[in-house]
């Protein structure tokens, strides 16, 4: 394959294309498809053969705002319609050329307005199943270009000079990354990328492996190619089997048409990639459980160094990344190193994909650039709190990030400032919540899930976790004592401090912020014996007090 | 030394076969163990005894191991499923639109905990960790099917279509 021929390929598409009047985009990504996006899909093609118009129906990835699901949006006029039923299809084929349907329109500028398309750029827009279609939108173009014309340090410095961290949400600089496993000594290494989606609440690696699946190859490869490694894993979780057979699909397409395996565009570099299964296990999203996992055991932690940067699978230099830290490359190279890093803030830069949830209007995918104000994204992009409610706190992070409380949703988005506020960037998990929600409770929530996950190497957070879980759930029950929020304040700095990995190092931040910025409900529930949400059941004290 | 000579199939099952492809693909490694172990749930459903065995044996993986290996990961079943399965999401979007009212309803109406399957070998109850369709929670899966924004109403029709049929 050389990019001439790439070229071609793109160029057929567009000719394809051309031929059609209309393109109608129907997202069958996993919210549009369980409102019945499948059976629209049939019910617009069987009409749009009917009609004598020249129609293309496409099956598309994420669109964005699930919430207003099943989503179809017409081309060239890019018309979105919500909430449609497969009994409209007739209506929108016999529509087309004339005025919209003004029922069916989604009105959402606001939410569009603030975003900035670079992760998502194709969701939408492309058929997850077509490589072609990747192509006809710069697909592989990255990848030939820094195998012809780029050193491998040349790769290095690119990413190095756009800034970009990180997306699992460490945030560590992955120019650095890539430079420490390209430097590491060994003929063998390996790429992996970390599709362990494990943050309950977070779906954005999900929605690009299904809705894109090339664009994390296409990283990957660029990574292989700038450290040295001619075998890659994407370790998936079980969980996601659309996800799986999408990649399995784009693995067979990119292997047939010479983009993986071995002389890539007959050059003297060969990668290819195998997918490995998770089997639900939170604590693999840690990258040495995770190298435990891939080698067939149990998925537990060791002590960090050897980084896996020196020593990862089997013994191995491996470089791991999160699949949108993959996402991010290929339009990095294409666009330059200075174009990211011109978007973004002070020290984070470029855009960030955020699964917005809980209780917001708009909930869905989003993507920002770094900076931008939470107020923003959930006021104006997300819709706000639906009436009725007022807004209490966004958690961002899962099980290892805060809840973050109304008076700093001024800040910007970062990864500085969040973990300044006693939260983490996390992989982007973004739940709102409102005055319905219990903070003591979604503590005890998270430490119940933290506790559950623990492998149970680590004495601090096997036991640590089980401790909190039992003296969280004292004060939710309202048998909890004064000294009980102290002894649990201090079980979560032993914890913090003294766990062996991630896991365990995280695991006490819900309840650390929660005591930080609600600390009144606390005490609430420890000294009146009441829940200011009325969620928490308070039966022992209500036993006592009979 | 002398070749590796995996063992027999435990019986003349065709599933055996489709395990045994697995294990064959990835060259009877050992770090084929994972891979294998959910061809044999995908194929039976579960892992029983006699399936651990097989897959340690042919893996040369200690039983030890490999069990620790099966009851590390949540995602794999000792027990058979039921008939149907209810798997209702657990996750903190799913929570927060009141998922853990659901399952207590779950429980009782179905008269089992979390995880275990009725008497009568109909339904099963399970939880998922997160199943990433937060954006329509609370989610659950009837038989693997997504069912977004589930009411009590809803799932309890559902659970009595199943009972009844």
């Amino acid at each position: 394959m050389t990019i001439e021929e790439l070229e071609q390929i793109a160029q057929s598409v567009r000719q394809e294309n051309a031929k059609y009047d209309y393109e109608v985009n129907v997202c069958m990504d996993l919210a549009c498809a369980s409102q019945g996006s499948g059976k629209l899909k049939e019910e617009l093609e069987k009409s749009a053969a009917d009609s004598g118009k020249r129609i293309l129906v496409r099956r598309t990835g994420c669109m964005g705002p699930c919430s207003h699901g099943p989503l179809v949006r017409i081309d060239p006029e890019e018309r979105l319609y919500e909430h449609v039923p497969p009994a409209k299809a007739q209506r929108i084929v016999d529509s087309l050329g004339g005025a919209p349907i003004a029922e069916l329109q989604c009105d959402l500028n606001e939410h569009f307005e603030s975003q900035v398309r670079v992760v998502l750029e194709n969701a939408g827009y492309i058929d997850p199943e077509k490589m072609d279609d990747y192509i006809a939108r710069d697909g592989y173009k990255a990848l030939l270009t820094v195998l012809l014309e780029m050193t491998p340090g040349g790769v290095i410095h690119r990413i190095t000079e756009s800034g970009l961290r990180g997306r699992g949400g460490g945030g560590y600089p992955t120019g650095l990354k890539w430079g420490t496993v390209a430097k590491a000594a060994g003929g063998v290494k390996y790429v992996v990328c970390n599709g362990d989606e494990g943050d309950p609440g977070a779906f954005m690696d999900r929605s690009v492996m299904e809705g894109d699946p090339h664009r994390v190859l296409e990283g990957m490869a660029i990574a292989a190619y700038a450290v040295g490694a001619s075998k890659g894993f994407i370790y998936v979780r079980a969980e996601y089997p659309i996800a799986v057979s999408r990649l399995t699909t784009a693995l067979r397409e990119a292997r047939r048409r010479g983009l993986l395996g071995n002389n890539i565009a007959n050059t003297p570099f060969s990668f290819d990639v195998e997918i490995r299964l998770g089997a639900g296990a939170f604590v693999c999203g840690e990258e040495t459980a995770l190298i435990a996992s891939i080698e067939g055991k149990r998925g537990t932690p060791r002590t960090r160094p050897p980084y896996p940067a020196s020593s990862g699978l089997w013994g191995k230099p491996t470089l791991i990344n999160n699949v949108e830290t993959f996402a991010n490359i290929a339009p990095i190279v294409r666009n330059g190193g200075k174009w990211f890093h011109d978007m973004g803030s002070e020290r984070s830069k470029g855009t960030k994909v955020f699964a917005l949830t809980g209780k917001i209007a708009n909930t869905g995918l989003v993507e920002v650039p770094m900076g931008i104000k939470l107020r923003e994204i959930i006021e104006k992009i997300g819709g706000g709190v639906p009436e009725g409610h007022t807004f209490k706190a966004v958690q961002t992070g899962g099980p290892s990030g805060g809840c973050i409380p109304a008076e700093m949703l001024d800040v910007g988005v970062s990864y500085d400032a969040l973990l300044k506020m006693g939260s983490i960037m996390g992989s982007g998990g973004m739940i709102v919540m409102d005055d319905s929600s219990c903070m003591v409770n979604v503590a005890r929530f998270f430490v119940e899930f933290c506790m559950t996950e623990s492998c149970g190497k680590c004495i601090p957070c096997r036991a640590g976790t089980a401790q909190m879980h039992t003296l969280l759930t004292r004060i939710s029950n309202g048998t909890g004592t004064l000294e009980d929020l102290e002894l649990l304040e201090d079980l979560c700095v032993t914890v913090k401090e003294a766990s062996l990995c991630g896991l365990g190092q995280t695991a006490p931040n819900p309840v650390l912020s929660t005591l930080k910025y609600f600390r009144n409900e606390y005490i609430e529930h420890i000294v009146n014996k009441r829940c200011p949400a009325g969620v928490c059941g308070m039966e022992a004290a209500a036993e006592v007090l009979a | 030394m002398a070749a590796f000579t995996p063992p027999p199939l435990p019986s003349d099952d065709n599933r055996w076969k489709i395990v045994n492809g697995t294990m064959r693909k990835n060259g009877f490694a050992r770090h084929a163990l994972i891979e294998t172990l959910h061809t044999v749930q995908q194929s039976f459903g579960y892992l029983d005894d006699d399936a651990i065995r097989f897959v340690a044996r042919s893996l040369r993986v200690p039983l030890s191991q490999a069990y620790g290996v099966v009851t590390f990961y949540h995602y794999f079943n000792l027990k058979p499923p039921g008939r149907h399965t209810l798997t209702i999401c657990a996750g903190t979007a799913c929570y927060i639109k009141g998922a853990d009212k659901l399952l207590a309803d779950a429980e009782k109406k179905l008269g089992v905990k979390p995880g275990k399957t009725t008497g009568d070998g109909e339904v099963s109850l399970m939880m998922a960790r997160c199943v990433g369709a937060c954006s329509r929670a609370p989610v659950a899966l009837c038989d693997n099917e997504v069912r977004g924004e589930l009411t009590r109403a809803q799932m309890i029709e559902q659970l009595e279509r199943w009972t009844v049929a």
